[in-house]
């Protein structure tokens, strides 16, 4: 089954085209990877998937339900949550905090039941902050809750992002480049982490990511983009030997040795 | 279960005085045994000031849900006073409706006012949103100023003092006391709210608001819910205004009542109650404590607040640690 299906979509910004034509899908369970050079429309069609850009044609739609007219926060609602690749915490806000603004969608008490503390209320807050409590757990972060976010090392903040993701609920996950700037170990433990968020909580996940070889290791299905066109779509092993991909990115022979990985 | 999270920061450090329950409790007493007092030993011109400082606490907590809060610049708030003092004003006098019936809905029509101003114009950057509530501040005057029902420019005279169970509030202390009252549910209501899902979100979209939408918060929504709360602060300051001083004038809703109240909320701290109820004191007591020097009065306060924005930007208050 198609989680994610992206068809004929094109986007362009004062007439420079970032994305020609992209037809894209992410099956329901699948780990998938999005590759590409530099400049290629990853991110764009990250941001277009999630809402945040409007392209001039095409459709997107999520569990067969149309998105390309819906906002962002209707798309997180619907099943979508995404990271960003230059991590956008709420710096000055505590690690708990961040990772509850995630249940916001799944919640609905107002200001009534705030300011009269209604025991429906009460209960949500606990829900709230029992599912957070249990998300920031599954990333590995045990204590520090209540650390502002902006002070915590760069690939703790990566995880908490990973986590506040993982509260809004979502059927497909979008990491846009989740292992820049992480050590080599961190690196190992992301893998085993997406491997988790999949495995243990059926999510999808769909990752832009440079880093070849983590790409080569963790996915089951790659997609490649190359200055806005889809060029090539398969699995591993036939990515690695596709003439087209390894000509796209990097040119001809270090392209080879890179996807080798 | 752990405890819950202390959510917002805003009891700038305060909330160490009140952290069990006990201490809670000799709090509350404390609090409510100088309000009470307060007047008993200042006399009866001390008690007009503190009722209309208090009136200032009101006022200032529901403007700093707007611009403390989530962070939205209203340059327009006395517009929402206005509302409720003239829905009072009128619908006492106009339709002889008691002041119980009018205070519902002089609520109603804030709330009305608030979703017409604020859903258009909170769709944009904050930028916007000040100079269309500068704007609706300025419609909301010179309409009271023009109407026939709004008594024009001398305003309405003769609304009368509400009665509750059998208390008619009529004296100046007991309107005191109906204003510590308002004050007191102001700031329950402002801690709970910011301490909700609701006011979290505030804070979120505050922040970023391009990562609260995408962990799928309607940032439009949440906004508008603090305009609207905001207003529903303004419309009750209002309503109690109009009855206690039983006339208004569209010169008590004018652009500089809009300007003092934002002071109150910028001067003691945004985002902070005890810094909001300080800055609201301030902006009101003040000018009467400096009454002794005569005309010099007006510019050392200016001088003051020149300082204060000067060395302490982020309000008198101190921003106190979190845990």
């Amino acid at each position: 089954m198609t989680l994610l299906d992206v068809k004929g979509v094109s986007l362009s910004f004062a007439g420079s085209k970032v994305l020609q034509n992209v037809d894209f899908a992410v099956p329901a369970g699948a780990i998938v990877s999005l590759i590409g050079p530099n400049g290629a429309g990853k991110t764009s069609l990250f941001n277009s998937i999630t809402g945040f850009y409007k392209p001039q044609q095409g459709s997107i739609k999520v569990g067969g339900v149309e998105t390309m007219r819906m906002k962002p926060h209707q798309v997180t609602r619907l099943g979508i949550a995404r990271t960003f690749q230059n991590v956008r915490l709420f710096r000055e806000m505590s690690v708990l905090e961040n990772v509850m603004s995630g249940m916001h969608c799944r919640t609905s008490a107002g200001v009534v039941d705030a300011v009269l503390r209604l025991p429906g209320q009460r209960r949500e807050e606990a829900a709230i902050h029992a599912f957070s409590a249990e998300c920031l757990r599954f990333v590995g972060i045990e204590d520090g809750w209540h650390r502002d976010a902006g002070t915590l090392a760069y690939g703790w903040q990566r995880r908490v992002e990973i986590a506040r993701a993982l509260a809004t609920q979502p059927r497909l996950l979008l990491l846009d480049e989740p292992a820049a700037g992480l050590t080599a170990g961190e690196k190992q433990e992301l893998i085993g982490l997406i491997g988790r968020i999949r495995d243990e909580r059926g999510i999808s996940v769909l990752l832009i990511e440079h880093d070849t070889g983590l790409v080569m290791r963790i996915s089951e299905r790659i997609s490649v983009l190359d200055h806005g066109v889809m060029i090539a779509e398969g699995t591993v092993r036939e990515i690695q030997t596709n003439p087209r991909v390894i000509e796209a990115y990097l040119g001809v022979e270090e392209g080879e040795a890179e996807l080798a990985g | 279960m752990a405890a819950l999270p202390q959510g917002a920061n805003v009891w700038g450090g305060l909330a160490v005085l009140f952290d069990t329950p006990a201490k809670r409790v000799a709090a509350i007493a404390v609090v409510l045994a100088a309000m009470i007092v307060a007047p008993l030993l200042l006399g009866p011109y001390a008690t007009v000031i503190l009722t209309n400082a208090l009136l200032y606490v009101v006022l200032a907590l529901g403007l700093n849900i707007v611009v403390g809060y989530a962070g939205l610049l209203d340059l327009g708030f006395a517009a929402f006073f206005a509302v409720g003092a003239y829905t009072v004003g009128i619908t006492t006098l106009h339709f002889g409706l008691n002041f119980w019936l009018a205070l519902p809905l002089a609520i109603v029509f804030a709330i009305i006012a608030g979703v017409v101003i604020g859903t258009p114009t909170l769709r944009l950057r904050s930028d916007y949103l000040a100079i269309v509530t500068l704007g609706f501040g300025e419609i909301v005057r010179l309409s009271a100023r023009n109407l026939r029902e709004t008594g024009g420019a001398s305003g309405l005279t003769g609304i009368d003092s509400p009665w509750l169970f059998g208390w008619h509030i009529e004296t100046p202390l007991d309107f005191y006391y109906v204003f510590c009252g308002l004050a007191i549910i102001g700031v329950v209501a402002s801690a709970r709210l910011a301490n909700s899902r609701l006011g979290r979100a505030w804070l979120y979209v505050r922040h970023d608001e391009d990562a609260a939408e995408a962990m799928g918060i309607d940032r439009v929504r949440v906004k508008l819910a603090a305009y609207i709360v905001g207003a529903i602060y303004g419309a009750v300051g209002g309503a109690f205004f109009a009855a206690n001083l039983g006339a208004i004038s569209p010169e008590s809703f004018s652009f500089q009542q809009s300007v003092l109240i934002l002071m109150a909320v910028i001067l003691g701290g945004m985002g902070k109650i005890p810094g909001v109820v300080l800055g609201a004191f301030i902006v009101i007591l003040a000018p009467e404590l400096l009454r002794d020097v005569g005309d010099l009065r007006l510019l050392i306060f200016a001088v003051g607040l020149l300082l204060v924005m000067l060395f302490r930007p982020s309000g008198i208050w101190p921003t106190g640690g979190r845990k």
